[in-house]
């Protein structure tokens, strides 16, 4: 996967969790919590749906790696670019 | 405060499978609309259902849906129905003295259900089981989401009470008035059991889950051909005040609970026990200070397998068999078993009696079962009556639970 399609593999599992939310309005860089109403519970649902669709474990320690799309698709490149 | 204060009824929020308010499901029970439908349940397929059909978004953001349940869904809109209907200035309320009491059949068997189908996806690797589970399988679920629905940091709790659950809501809800634990109860019951498989499966099981091939006609308590329930989901919670907060506020009242009693058979896990539910209707009627014939409605429990309606009849007789006042019907013949919603709702369907003097009636009737002949049961086409004082219901559930609810007209 390349980045724009990891970026767009969090925006979706985001809009699932979160459907009263505009997606299309996240800032990159901003938490995501700053930009929505997301709790733990919903954090450790993008956890459990990275898991569901692509296999990928993120361990409780980097958990704040989720923290904002940016960091997201930086940490999980990775794990994804030959998904 | 007295320890016999009186409790009324103030405002209504109903979801049934034949209307989404008081006035939706009352025409729906003097026109003879059914709530039964085609439904289809996981693994077993077509089976009959009553399913609810309200605004889910009304009250509820699309995200409180998804973390949330059925159960949850439906009493919050319930509770906010009632609550509206009840004119109750929210905003200057104390919502720490607000309690919310309500009754369910059973709760949890939805997602775990649907947690077990989910992981059988994943060979059952626990690691995709949700931790949404926990929180939407405590027993308290539906009542819970009500509080964090509507910012209530009072009591609340679900009342555990098979198939007598509704009534047990309205009556854990009049006694914390009369305790003065709370000065607002928003009391009923619940059910969500269309969306697990198992209570279907199980009836099947049973063989207590009715068949028909209009679907509208399947629930047919009484009926000498009747071969069992249709289940069904929906709610209905009251707002209930002590009568002096009531009067205070110029609060329109629906009536006033005079009356209600609670025991067990003690005698089978299934078989209900005529002897046992006639002394709780018994109970209810002194507690109330009448006698049988006051009654101008008994709204029966019938669910439509074999014996059970037997049983509620024996014990209806033994009470009522000589009373020239009391009619009897029943709502499940519309609505199917609405479980833990269902003394509740049936009660409810009757209430708008006390301004039209009209008994619903019972539907689907073509036969009626020699062994299930009472006075006066109003079958197939509603009757009017004199004034309507009194209204009891009878429900009673699985383990031997019984419970019975007196509502009197109330005149000013």
């Amino acid at each position: 996967m390349t980045q724009v399609q990891i970026r767009q593999a969090i925006l979706d599992i985001i809009a699932d969790i979160a459907p009263d939310e505009d997606t299309t309005a996240i800032k990159d860089d901003v938490r995501l919590r700053e930009q929505m109403d997301l709790d733990s519970m919903d954090f450790l649902d993008i956890v459990m749906e990275l898991r569901k669709r692509y296999n990928v474990e993120v361990p409780e320690a980097d958990y704040m790696q989720l923290a904002s799309l940016a960091s997201s698709v930086k940490y999980l490149e990775p794990m994804l670019k030959d998904k | 405060m007295s320890s016999v204060s009186r409790v009324v009824i103030t405002g209504i929020g109903l979801t049934a499978p034949n209307g989404n308010t008081l006035a939706e499901f009352r025409h729906s029970l003097l026109s003879g609309k059914s709530g039964v439908q085609a439904y289809s349940t996981r693994y077993m397929g077509a089976v009959l259902a009553g399913v609810c059909n309200f605004d889910e978004l009304r009250y509820q953001k699309k995200k409180e849906l998804r973390r949330g349940t059925r159960a949850g869904s439906i009493a919050i809109y319930c509770a906010n129905e009632a609550l509206k209907d009840s004119g109750i200035a929210w905003d200057k309320t104390d919502r720490s003295r607000v309690g919310v009491y309500v009754g369910v059949t059973e709760h949890g068997n939805v997602e775990t259900e649907n947690e077990i189908a989910a992981i059988k996806e994943y060979n059952y690797d626990t690691k995709f089981w949700s931790h949404h589970h926990n929180p939407r399988t405590v027993a308290n679920n539906p009542a819970g989401e009500v509080t964090l629905n509507m910012g209530i940091v009072g009591p609340h709790y679900t009342i555990g009470a098979a198939c007598a659950a509704g009534n047990l809501g309205f009556i854990q809800g009049l006694q914390m008035l009369r305790l003065g634990e709370v000065d607002l109860a928003l009391a009923g019951g619940v059910s969500e059991s269309i969306h697990t498989f198992g209570i279907f499966a199980s009836f099947k099981s049973q063989g207590a889950l009715a068949t028909h091939a209009d679907p509208t006609k399947a629930s047919r308590p009484f009926d000498r051909d009747r071969n069992g329930i249709v289940v069904s989901e929906g709610g209905c919670v009251y707002t209930l005040e002590r009568l002096e907060d009531a009067l205070k506020r110029g609060a329109r009242i629906y009536g006033e609970i005079v009356g209600y009693a609670c025991n067990s058979d003690a005698s089978d896990f299934v078989l209900p026990n005529p002897e046992r539910q006639s002394q709780c209707m018994g109970a209810a009627l002194k507690k109330a200070g009448l006698v049988p014939d006051d009654i101008n409605i008994i709204n029966t429990h019938a669910t439509a397998t074999k014996l059970g309606d037997i049983q509620e009849c024996l014990a209806i007789r033994s009470l009522f068999g000589a009373c020239k006042n009391v009619h009897i019907n029943n709502t499940k013949s519309f609505i199917g078993h609405a479980m833990g919603a269902a003394g509740a709702l049936e009660l409810t369907g009757n209430l708008p009696a006390f301004e039209d003097g009209i008994v619903h009636p019972t539907i689907n009737v073509d036969n009626l079962d020699p062994d299930c002949e009472l006075p006066n049961l109003v079958l197939n086409e509603p009757k009017r009556i004199d004034k309507v004082r009194y209204i009891l219901n009878n429900s009673s559930g699985m383990l031997g639970i019984n419970s019975a609810v007196i509502v009197k007209r109330y005149d000013a």
